[in-house]
């Protein structure tokens, strides 16, 4: 006889849905995280953005008529001119503008994204490692890290530049060397509470070594504020690399990028305004979108803290 | 609150040493030297010009050298432009730095603290977006594309104020670089300013001073300020050495006769002297500033004084 009620049939189609191992399922962290992101249009739109970029700056130099370092010497000096498919113009030496600007996107790409891991390796190492061990070796650590905060931050990057001789690559590990100083602050903060927890007891208690312990049971734990972080260093690195070049001490020619190009077009802007607008355009583009999104991650994992 | 002072001070000691060392060693240990030239010059002349400024003797012994000049306050000589000692080229540059960078200071921290204020007060209605709009646009935009820019629009098109350049004892020139970079600052400040105003304001000491039937305005000026200031002071320290920095870059894309200049210069040249100089005294002003904060602190929050 069914219940009045119909409770039967409700848990009679939950040990169904049991019997199959199909049970009904909490949200975890991180679904809650995605729904809180997804809610958040900015954030969306940013990331929208941030891949049209992305894609763009990769695909499109295979559609540009015109290679960034090739010279057109019949269109020299020109405005955007669609039939000799400039589409952005030309700069003083010919070269189209539209294959600089996404040369130059592609680099400022490249080094943000190198340099960003750079920063969070070293950073989630340096931090979790003070945090764990803790005592004199935490204050010796931490100690050095103060060292460094206090050395005047865009001096030093000029200093490592001009050590390292403007090796692209090295330029890149230059700045990401100096932007991990807050992450290992972060981390060491994290990790100080975590290594309280059962689990890092529970490790140690089964004789696991504290190497193994940092890598296995805390850096997967310290995921959510290192992503955030990062995802908030990322503009810092594209402002710095950019800064770099435009003071001539970063990317090279005929490689070039965005600084590059708004170095060289900003005092010639007044006859030429398409040489700096459009890798300004570009530029103030790609540092709203990351910080919205950076912003809307900070949100969405962390949502005491708005 | 003595002893706290006298621990920090002592305890800012070894740190200066230490990042006077890195410097030291880091410039040091570069390929490449002053008197690399577009031609090499004869072997007698670099002998002796290394003889002068001591290049040729162990890193470590000018090491030394170096650390005794400094504690006697002496920067030692540019290796680059002959006859000018270091200390000399700070003090013509550096008071135009510092004029530049306090003077943001003061107008981005007035500007900033006003406009926290107003935003907070207006939670949510349009100043607000307005205001949350400008200080993304300020913190956002590099400061060298927002001098271009700036440059091109009131410098170029509008003419309201010279795009660059320096003539002395003219206001007009340090408009442009002025905003350039109190710009970030200011909105760095408001955003601190209307977090904490908006707390501030939502406390009960605030609904306790309305409901005894104070005017609002009283209510600001004598409850809430107060306690709604106490971010923006943490923040005043690291501001002013960011100013100070940030002003490097500024003087470079103004052409201003400020350090900044030397700098870059110096630092593709090699000028260990200048380089090492400059580093140093930013060094000092900010670990001056961390100090004086920190101190202001302790005296604000007895907690931090006895840890």
């Amino acid at each position: 006889m069914p219940g009045i009620t119909g409770k039967d049939q409700v848990l009679s189609t939950y040990a169904d849905k049991l019997s199959v191992l199909d049970a009904p399922k909490g949200r975890s962290l991180t679904q809650d995280a995605l729904r809180r992101l997804t809610r958040n249009k900015a954030a969306v739109l940013s990331i929208g953005m941030l891949v049209l970029i992305v894609l763009v700056a990769f695909i499109g130099p295979y559609f540009v008529p015109w290679g960034y370092s090739e010279v057109d010497w019949s269109n020299i000096r020109k405005p955007p001119n669609f039939e000799a498919q400039h589409y952005l113009g030309t700069d003083q030496n010919g070269r189209d503008m539209l294959a600089r600007v996404l040369q130059g996107t592609q680099m400022s790409l490249i080094v943000a994204a190198v340099a960003t891991l750079v920063s969070v390796f070293i950073g989630v190492i340096y931090g979790a490692v003070a945090g764990y061990f803790g005592g004199r070796v935490d204050a010796i650590m931490m100690r050095i890290v103060d060292v460094m905060y206090a050395l005047p931050y865009i001096l030093f990057v000029i200093i490592l530049v001009v050590m390292f001789g403007r090796n692209p690559v090295l330029l890149f590990v230059g700045i990401g060397a100096i932007e991990w100083l807050t992450m290992a602050r972060i981390v060491r903060g994290q990790t100080l509470t975590l290594k309280e927890r059962e689990f890092v007891e529970a490790a140690r208690a089964s004789g696991a070594k504290p190497f193994t312990i940092i890598m296995r049971h805390i850096v997967p734990n310290l995921t959510g504020p290192v992503v955030i972080y990062a995802t908030l260093t990322i503009p810092e690195i594209i402002i710095a690399e950019s800064f770099l070049s435009y003071l001539g001490l970063g990317v090279q020619e005929p490689q070039t990028s965005l600084g590059t190009l708004i170095s060289a077009g900003a005092p010639v802007a007044e006859v030429m305004p398409w040489l700096l607008l459009a890798p300004a355009v570009v530029l103030v583009t790609m540092l709203f979108c990351l910080t919205y999104v950076g912003d809307g991650l900070r949100d969405a994992l962390d949502p005491k803290d708005r | 609150m003595l002893s706290y002072a006298f621990r920090r001070v002592l305890s800012a000691i070894p740190i200066a040493l230490i990042a006077v060392t890195v410097c030291f060693f880091i410039l040091r240990l570069a390929p490449g030297g002053p008197f690399d030239g577009e031609r090499a010059l004869p072997p007698n002349v670099l002998a002796n010009l290394r003889a002068h400024y001591n290049l040729d003797q162990p890193l470590i012994n000018q090491y030394f050298i170096y650390v005794w000049r400094l504690l006697h306050g002496d920067l030692g000589p540019s290796m680059v432009i002959e006859g000018f000692s270091v200390s000399r080229l700070i003090a013509i540059g550096f008071p135009f730095t510092l004029t530049l960078a306090l003077t943001a200071f003061v107008i981005a921290t007035a500007i900033g603290v006003l406009a926290g204020m107003f935003a907070a007060v207006n939670q949510n209605k349009w100043p607000d977006y307005v205001l949350v709009l400008l200080v993304m646009v300020g913190v956002i935009i590099p400061n060298f594309l927002m001098a271009a820019l700036l440059q091109l629009w009131f410098g170029v098109y509008l003419g309201w104020f010279p795009a660059g350049g320096w003539v002395t004892g003219s206001w007009m020139h340090l408009v442009l670089p002025v905003t350039v970079l109190a710009w970030p600052h200011a909105g760095r400040i408001s955003r601190l300013m209307r977090g904490s105003m908006i707390e501030v304001l939502g406390s009960n000491y605030v609904r306790t001073a309305r409901a005894k039937g104070l005017g609002e305005r009283i209510v600001m000026a004598r409850h809430a300020i107060k306690p709604a200031l106490i971010p923006v002071v943490s923040y005043l320290g690291p501001g002013l050495s960011y100013l100070l920095t940030g002003s490097l870059a500024v003087e470079q894309v103004f052409g201003l006769p400020g350090i900044g200049k030397y700098f870059v210069t110096a630092a593709l040249n090699r000028d260990y002297g200048i380089v090492l100089g400059t580093t140093i005294l930013y060094m000092f002003i900010i670990l001056a500033l961390n100090l004086i904060v920190d101190l202001v602190y302790a005296w604000l929050d007895p907690k931090v004084r006895y840890r």
